[in-house]
């Protein structure tokens, strides 16, 4: 029944009509296809990269010696070059998460939901699928980017006491993580988006919750900012981007899976949403 | 072949469709009609799940739509609508959706040429006119090769020759057999095209009927006449059951005689005839007074009043 592949050749002069049929795999080449035919994918993904390597060639490069030891607003110097090199990743996480934010409210916006929801009826595989194509993307895209970023850093640091390199230990923990992040990041955006059906809201919540809410934590009272602090969705995630934990921060791993929880819930309500709501 | 069963649609306390039952039957042009707000389009996002039903059911050739294993080889749907990213090129757009079933490359550039989009294919559909836009939406319809067609209304906005293209398509596809059932304001629009009528009003059903039934019904059977002898061609007609009325001095409609039996008079009285001709005009009339209680905007009450009048 399943003879009608997008690359086989199918019933070439056959009269009966050709067995189609939704399946997982189909639905995900097609939210492949949607991801890289709208102009903002690649746009925002360049943008990104730019903004992780570009940022992190800045830092090393106007690094200074003599200034950073004793400097209080420098990177605690137990971090070395990578991060330096990883001083963008703050911002490379909004553009990916805007994106993922628009990959699904941008179906609400223009109306595509409905042939979306047309064409799979069942609804909650393109969710899925959705969610999937672009955190693989981000992740791969962003670890690829943090890889440069940081050889570009100890290009620059090349020389300096605190240059490193690849084989340094947690080297390559810290930019597998900074792509995992950021791909979570970006899956968060695809849930928020579609958990509020608006590009705008999902926007807000999205750079509130990863920016904002943090900073407000502070005004917490010291007994309950210290249990509350380290699982909010950017401290919990961006753990795994550093290479020494500070003291009240979860460990890499317990980091990830704290912000995965975040992702996981949102998606879980978004995916309810959805298939309960009318389109 | 399309099962609405009591469907009921609430949004609050508005009821948009309210215990909605019949069939659209295979291999017909069944015309769906109501004035604006009277459920049309929420029936059809619910015959194809996009909007849930209050209470009811619909199936789509036997099964719910969503239960079907390639929903668009079943129904293929032209919402009102658009349904479609801006910023995707139709091409992009069309194989997208045709991905999501397996369906080849081949089909989505048959239905691009189908749908005269040629030419345009490559352009973002957020530039596409209100005529573009609806050709991609048709031929995003007919990706699936479906047996059903369901078209909400089609031809709104459309310029004459778009109009007249989508005339052509849809009495194609019903040539080849395929059920189509199109939804529309229009009731002459319709009757050009359509077997079967669903009439609606409020959400209820009005008429669930066929076009020549609604024909013979509503219209009075009124047939006009014209000739030089309106006097002697009025002595000659009247009778018992035969109503005639001038309507200019050469003009007169006639009703109780159909056209055939009021020439046959003529002929053999040779009183000349330079126009002979059932009377069509009424049709439209006929619509608006079976829906004239449901119309969800009424006009001014001026304008009504010279409606009914005329």
């Amino acid at each position: 029944m399943t003879t009608a592949t997008a690359t086989a050749p199918t019933t070439t002069a056959a009269p009966a009509r050709p067995a189609y049929k939704v399946t997982w795999l189909r639905v995900l080449r097609s939210e492949w296809t949607k991801f890289w035919s709208v102009r903002s994918s690649p746009i925002t993904l360049v943008t990104a990269l730019f903004l992780l390597v570009g940022i992190g060639a800045i830092a090393s490069l106007t690094f200074d010696p003599a200034a950073a030891p004793g400097g209080n607003d420098g990177p605690p110097i137990t971090d070395g070059a990578i991060s330096l090199a990883l001083m963008g990743t703050i911002f490379a996480s909004l553009a990916i998460g805007v994106l993922g934010v628009l990959v699904s409210a941008g179906e609400y916006s223009t109306g595509m939901i409905r042939a979306t929801l047309a064409a799979v009826p069942k609804r909650l595989p393109t969710s899925w699928a959705k969610t999937a194509v672009f955190g693989v993307v981000a992740t791969i895209v962003t670890a690829a980017g943090a890889l440069g970023a940081f050889l570009l850093g100890a290009a620059i640091l090349d020389g300096e006491a605190i240059a490193m390199s690849l084989g340094d230990d947690g080297v390559l923990r810290v930019l597998a993580g900074t792509g995992i992040y950021l791909g979570l990041v970006g899956m968060w955006g695809v849930a928020l988006g579609a958990l509020l059906r608006s590009s705008a809201g999902g926007i807000a919540v999205l750079v509130g919750m990863l920016l904002i809410v943090p900073g407000l934590s502070s005004l917490l009272p010291a007994s309950i900012a210290d249990n509350v602090t380290p699982y909010l969705p950017s401290n919990a995630g961006q753990a795994v981007t550093h290479l020494n934990q500070a003291a009240d921060s979860l460990g890499p791993w317990t980091g990830v899976a704290v912000f995965a929880g975040w992702v996981a819930v949102t998606l879980v309500a978004a995916a309810y949403r959805l298939a309960r709501r009318d389109a | 072949m399309i099962d609405v069963h009591e469907l009921t649609k609430r949004y609050g306390d508005k009821t948009a469709v309210d215990r909605l039952s019949f069939t659209v039957k295979p291999g017909q042009v069944t015309g769906f009609l109501g004035p604006n707000g009277a459920g049309k389009s929420t029936t059809m996002r619910m015959i194809i799940g996009l909007d849930a039903p209050t209470s009811g059911s619909v199936t789509v050739n036997g099964r719910r739509y969503a239960e079907h294993a390639a929903p668009l080889q079943e129904i293929g749907t032209l919402l009102e609508a658009k349904a479609v990213h801006s910023g995707r090129t139709a091409f992009n757009h069309l194989l997208a959706l045709a991905q999501t079933h397996g369906i080849p490359r081949r089909r989505v550039d048959e239905v691009i040429e189908l749908a005269g989009l040629q030419t345009v294919v490559h352009k973002c559909a957020g530039t596409f006119s209100l005529g573009m836009g609806q050709r991609l939406g048709i031929a995003a319809a007919l990706l699936g090769d479906p047996e059903i067609v369901m078209l909400d209304e089609p031809v709104n906005g459309l310029d004459p020759e778009g109009v007249l293209w989508v005339r052509h398509l849809l009495s194609g596809l019903a040539a080849e057999g395929r059920t189509v059932m199109l939804s529309s304001h229009l009731m002459s629009e319709t009757a050009l095209i359509a077997d079967q009528l669903v009439i609606v009003g409020r959400g209820r059903l009005l008429a669930d009927t066929t076009v020549d039934d609604f024909i013979r019904q509503a219209g009075r059977q009124d047939v006009k006449v014209a000739t030089t002898q309106a006097e002697r061609l009025r002595a000659l007609l009247s009778g018992p059951g035969v109503t005639i009325t001038a309507t200019t001095a050469e003009e007169l409609v006639v009703l109780g005689l159909d056209a055939h039996r009021i020439g046959a008079i003529a002929a053999q009285h040779g009183v000349p005839l330079y126009e002979l001709g059932q009377q069509t005009v009424s049709l439209e009339e006929a619509f608006m007074d079976l829906t004239s209680d449901a119309v969800e905007y009424h006009s001014a009450p001026a304008d009504t009043a010279a409606r009914r009048a005329a």
